[in-house]
């Protein structure tokens, strides 16, 4: 009896509230911008500041969350659907035209690429920039997470993000 | 600003609540009342030591089950009375208003946008957190949600109504007097709920007309030099994004329309009075006067934070 109660509140101590990181300090924010993007705008090095917060942008659902209101707000649905595509490619599929990691996803948000891909960054801040790419890249990623945005509130199109691996690495572009 | 209190009512829809509120209280305090008497007269009665086997006395059970009899008979007639008094106001304040002003109000995390219809496609407009109504005319709200749950309330001139993603709520008032009257969500919606005030401004006809003229013109052209470099940068930034200043390329539809903010007496959901300063220190740091609020900071040099709080103090 005493054993499951002991066990009981020892379970309780491990249970933590995700911390919401509401502001953004100006400096961080500045900071945030400072993407090293290799010359073929493909791969780079994220500023240091994410790994020195803790990488948020890819593991606290807050933020995650952020990124899929934005997400909706910012019309993604328009061209990339509920991540199956439209007129703008798939991003469920696991097939990413310029490479799947956060600065290359950062970077085509930010700047745009051509053919169609708009840039964002004077709709959006540099710290929204990095919870949209950190929502986007939960839509076709190749491992599952521990960290989900919230449920959608429309009927669901695919699985929920995150909750399994979204798709696996392909080796030749889809055929559409 | 009369006081937000449901014991002042304001219009006829407040005073039939107020009336059942007022009968509610005092059937409630006279039961409470008798009750409590009843109870003390019970414990303060002396009887005496039973004296084993209880007699039968016909006389008293009689009585006994007259008493309970009719106190059982008087709950049902009391609570069957309430009832039918809430049936009636109900469909008293929620009566099909002839010729009603029709306005549409739709929650947001956390603020209120407010839609009046025209007679003429472009003399319909957006505002937020203020609703102005003209004195004595049925306004007809139609209420939705964006994101959550929220509910309408403004004590003073009518009850509350949940607005609801996904369903469109009715909900009918007047206002009898002049006077701004306070209102708050009332259903928890997030961190902000506690700051997501809504303002009534009731005013006679004429007033309101005026009102809805000077809301149908586009924003104010620029002044002065500063504001022209104000209304450049908000063009240019992101706060055309999410902003709509009409007259001006800024056209985002995400937050609130801001095409006469300057006008209107209070920031950020009735969180500070409507000042240049007050309306520079939410761009500097919303998070910091509402943690939570969806409004993100821009970096703004000191520069470009002096020339757009000048230009949006200026939208009047």
């Amino acid at each position: 009896m005493i054993r499951p109660a002991l066990l009981a509140l020892l379970a309780l101590a491990a249970c933590k509230r995700e911390i919401r990181d509401l502001r953004t300090d100006p400096p961080v924010q500045a900071a945030l911008e400072g993407i090293r993007l290799m010359p073929n705008g493909i791969g780079g090095a994220p500023p240091p500041v994410i790994s020195a917060q803790g990488d948020p942008y890819e593991t606290n659902a807050w933020q995650l969350n952020q990124g899929k209101q934005l997400y909706t707000w910012f019309n993604c649905k328009g061209c990339h659907a509920d991540g199956g595509g439209l007129s703008g490619p798939a991003l469920t599929d696991g097939w990413w035209r310029y490479g799947s990691d956060p600065v290359t996803i950062f970077s085509v948000l930010h700047d745009g690429r051509p053919n169609g891909m708009p840039a964002f960054r004077d709709k959006l801040t540099p710290d929204q920039i990095w919870q949209l790419a950190g929502y986007v890249r939960t839509l076709g990623s190749y491992s599952g997470k521990t960290a989900a945005p919230s449920r959608n509130d429309e009927i669901q199109s695919r699985p929920a993000e995150s909750r399994a691996p979204a798709a696996t690495p392909l080796s030749m572009p889809p055929s559409r | 600003m009369h006081w937000q209190s449901v014991l002042e009512p304001q219009g006829p829809q407040a005073a039939h609540l107020h009336w059942l509120i007022v009968v509610f209280f005092g059937v409630c305090a006279a039961v409470w009342l008798l009750v409590m008497l009843v109870l003390l007269l019970g414990l303060l009665r002396r009887r005496p030591a039973p004296v084993p086997p209880l007699p039968a006395n016909p006389a008293s059970e009689r009585r006994a089950g007259v008493i309970v009899g009719s106190a059982v008979g008087a709950t049902v007639l009391v609570i069957s009375a309430l009832t039918v008094l809430s049936a009636v106001t109900t469909h008293a304040i929620s009566a099909d208003p002839s010729d009603p002003l029709l306005v549409q109000i739709r929650g947001h995390m956390w603020w209120w946008e407010i839609t009046y219809e025209g007679d003429r496609p472009d003399h319909a407009f957006i505002t937020a957190n203020e609703l102005h109504v003209p004195v004595g005319r049925t306004i007809q709200l139609e209420l939705s949600a964006d994101d959550v749950i929220h509910s309408f309330w403004v004590p003073n001139l009518a009850g509350k109504m949940d607005l609801i993603p996904g369903r469109d709520n009715q909900l009918s008032f007047s206002a009898d007097h002049a006077g701004l009257y306070r209102g708050q969500c009332s259903q928890f919606c997030g961190l902000e709920h506690a700051h997501m005030a809504l303002f009534v401004v009731a005013e006679d006809p004429a007033a309101f007309e005026r009102w809805r003229a000077s809301q149908i013109a586009e924003a104010a052209q620029a002044a002065t030099p500063e504001q022209a470099r104000g209304r450049d940068v908000f063009a240019s930034r992101q706060c055309a994004a999410c902003h709509t200043i009409r007259g001006t390329p800024a056209n985002g539809n995400i937050g609130p329309d801001l095409t006469h903010v300057g006008g209107r007496a209070w920031v950020g959901a009735g969180l500070l009075p409507t000042t240049r300063g007050s309306l520079a220190a939410w761009i500097a740091d919303p998070q910091g006067v509402k943690p939570g609020t969806n409004m993100p900071m821009v970096p703004l040099g000191a520069d470009e934070l002096k020339d757009v709080s000048a230009y949006l103090a200026a939208l009047k």
